[in-house]
């Protein structure tokens, strides 16, 4: 079998794997490390922390759905001090790429969150701005141009590694929201977040999470995913895009690369089958080399588009 | 990938599975769970836990598993439809035990329904470890109650309560608590079974003065501690707050007296008013 080179560069971040994690399907690395060898991921993005700990939302937080996963956990956890001094350290020695999601309610606590994160060995932080904007009727940073920009700009004044947005799908221009993260000085793009979504139980009309609406994942979402990332690629062809949302196999991998991502992230898939970064990753070598393609990185943006 | 060594029905209401799990079989404590993906296409997509029904580390061949179940929906009804010798992908075995204790010698098995799953496993290893099992089992009605037969041969005493009538006292569990653990002499109560069950087996217990150990069941959506889908509110050991712990791998046993219990209050009142209202 031909070598394949599987690695990928991101932003300046040489990754030896295209795989990386989904914020929040992946904790902090430490339960999947039981599955699979944490070594063999391109990164791991663990899942967002807050300034405090969030207790998050009341039961039932989560509801099967075609093809999907509707969840409104409430980003439960145990704030950035627990992570900088519990799960940070673990992660260094794992010798993995690590790179922070952080969130917040305010401008503020991002830039809070931020600036704990400033000389921890972090890779790169990337910036969860699908929460609510208390400051703005309680709508996503992420809906909105200025807010995105607001918060890009302030983590970015507290830390020197590179800054990825991650943005919602659930947007009427997602070029211009994207373009305003990168203005602000975001490195680079993580596509995408859940998209919103309902469930009702028909029996005793209450909605199947308590949080009433949550957020789809799965593959049911990721046509969705994979349209948001050729957009964005088009129209931004040299920024760095983790490509994400529902996807299952090797083949979504490719799909996801072919629509412009440059890493791919496995979320939910991560649920089913804890030892999925590992088999995707070996499918993935195959793949390229029955097709006698020499390296992941040349496939990137390659969807054969008239015009 | 494991393999089904037998599918049988367990009464009408029943199925069980056994799997060939060697690795899991030897490790598996009562109490613990294994997640089983159901063979679907990506219609379903997340695994099932079940709680251990037995193990058997005798076989001629290898080590076992057994997990009984009924169908509550597309997942559950493709499990109910696979065959012996078909492959089966399971992860476990997951979570907290439940534990054996060490002075209390009188112990009552309390299942609602097919709650009383995992306290067979738990009943025998009771008894291997010398202690007197007494067992409970509520259920809407007779064909649900789980494997009822051997519920008798596990305990010294046996009792069952019906919604309808149709087996043991007409009535709930909680009706006939007390007078089974003054019989009984009960020292310890585990059980297993709907919330509000145990929220009531948990409170008599405490009137008793006797520990309950209670295994939660929650939705799931990894079972393996990364989701945070399926937390049960604990309160902290010295009673000041209450935090949402994940119930597949800091439970599914508790004790009960940790139990925020009156934090599911709302919800289920809410879910008990008919639709249109």
């Amino acid at each position: 079998m031909p070598r394949v080179d599987l690695s990928v560069d991101l932003g300046g971040m040489k990754l030896r794997s295209p795989l990386v994690t989904a914020s929040g399907c992946f904790a902090s690395g430490r339960e999947m490390s039981e599955f699979i060898d944490l070594k063999k991921l391109g990164a791991i993005v663990v899942k967002s922390m807050t300034l405090k700990p969030w207790a998050g939302k009341a039961t039932p937080r989560m509801a099967e759905t075609s093809s999907g996963m509707l969840n409104a956990i409430g980003l439960q956890n145990k704030g950035v001090d627990h992570f900088l001094s519990t799960d940070l350290p673990w992660l260094t020695e794992q010798k993995v790429p690590v790179i922070a999601s952080i969130a917040g309610n305010t401008t503020q606590e991002f830039m809070q969150v931020a600036e704990r994160l400033r000389s921890a060995p972090i890779h790169a932080v990337e910036v969860n701005i699908s929460c609510p904007n208390l400051e703005d009727r309680n709508n996503m940073f992420a809906h909105d141009p200025q807010s995105t920009s607001a918060v890009i700009s302030a983590v970015r004044r507290m830390v020197d590694v590179p800054i990825f947005a991650k943005l919602s799908p659930n947007v009427t221009s997602l070029t211009a929201i994207a373009g305003a993260a990168l203005e602000a000085g975001a490195a680079g793009l993580s596509l995408i977040n859940t998209v919103m979504a309902m469930s009702i139980d028909v029996d005793s009309a209450m909605p199947k999470v308590a949080g009433v609406v949550g957020g789809l994942s799965g593959p049911a979402i990721k046509p969705i995913a994979v349209r948001a990332v050729f957009e964005v690629h088009q129209a931004y062809p040299h920024v760095p895009i983790i490509g994400m949302g529902g996807v299952m196999d090797a083949r979504d991998v490719i799909e996801f690369v072919l629509a412009g991502a440059s890493a791919v992230a496995l979320g939910t898939v991560n649920f089913i089958n804890p030892k999925a970064g590992h088999e995707i990753l070996s499918d993935l070598g195959q793949f390229l080399s029955s097709r006698k393609v020499g390296s992941l990185a040349a496939m990137r943006g390659q969807v054969k588009v008239e015009g | 990938m494991a393999e089904i060594l037998n599918h049988r029905k367990l009464g009408d209401e029943y199925h069980s599975l056994t799997i060939v799990a060697p690795e899991i079989a030897e490790a598996a404590k009562p109490g613990q769970f294994v997640n089983l993906r159901p063979p679907t296409d990506r219609s379903y997509l997340l695994r099932r836990p079940f709680s251990i029904f037995r193990v058997n580390r005798r076989g001629n061949v290898a080590a076992t598993v057994e997990v009984v179940f009924d169908i509550r929906g597309p997942g559950t009804a493709a499990l109910a439809a696979m065959r012996r010798h078909e492959p089966i992908d399971i992860v476990g075995p997951i979570g907290r035990s439940f534990t054996i204790p060490k002075t209390q010698h009188s112990c009552l098995l309390v299942g609602g329904g097919v709650g009383a799953t995992p306290l067979f496993f738990l009943g025998e290893e009771l008894q291997n470890a010398g202690k007197r099992v007494d067992v409970l089992w509520g259920a809407a009605t007779a064909s649900r109650l789980v494997a009822p037969i051997e519920a008798k041969r596990l305990g010294a005493v046996a009792a069952f309560t019906t919604d309808d009538g149709s087996e043991g006292h007409h009535g709930l569990i909680t009706e006939v608590l007390g007078e089974m653990i003054e019989r009984c002499g009960t020292e310890v109560i585990y059980t297993c079974g709907p919330r509000q069950m145990m929220a009531s087996v948990t409170k008599i217990a405490l009137e008793f003065g006797i520990p309950a150990q209670v295994a939660m069941e929650e939705l799931m959506g990894c079972g393996i501690g990364v989701c945070m889908t399926c937390v049960t509110p604990v309160w902290n050991r010295d009673g000041t707050g209450i935090a949402n712990v994940r119930t597949c791998v800091d439970g599914p046993v508790f004790n009960g007296a940790r139990i925020a219990w009156d934090r599911y209050a709302k919800e289920e009142a809410a879910a008990a008013l008919p639709a249109g209202n």
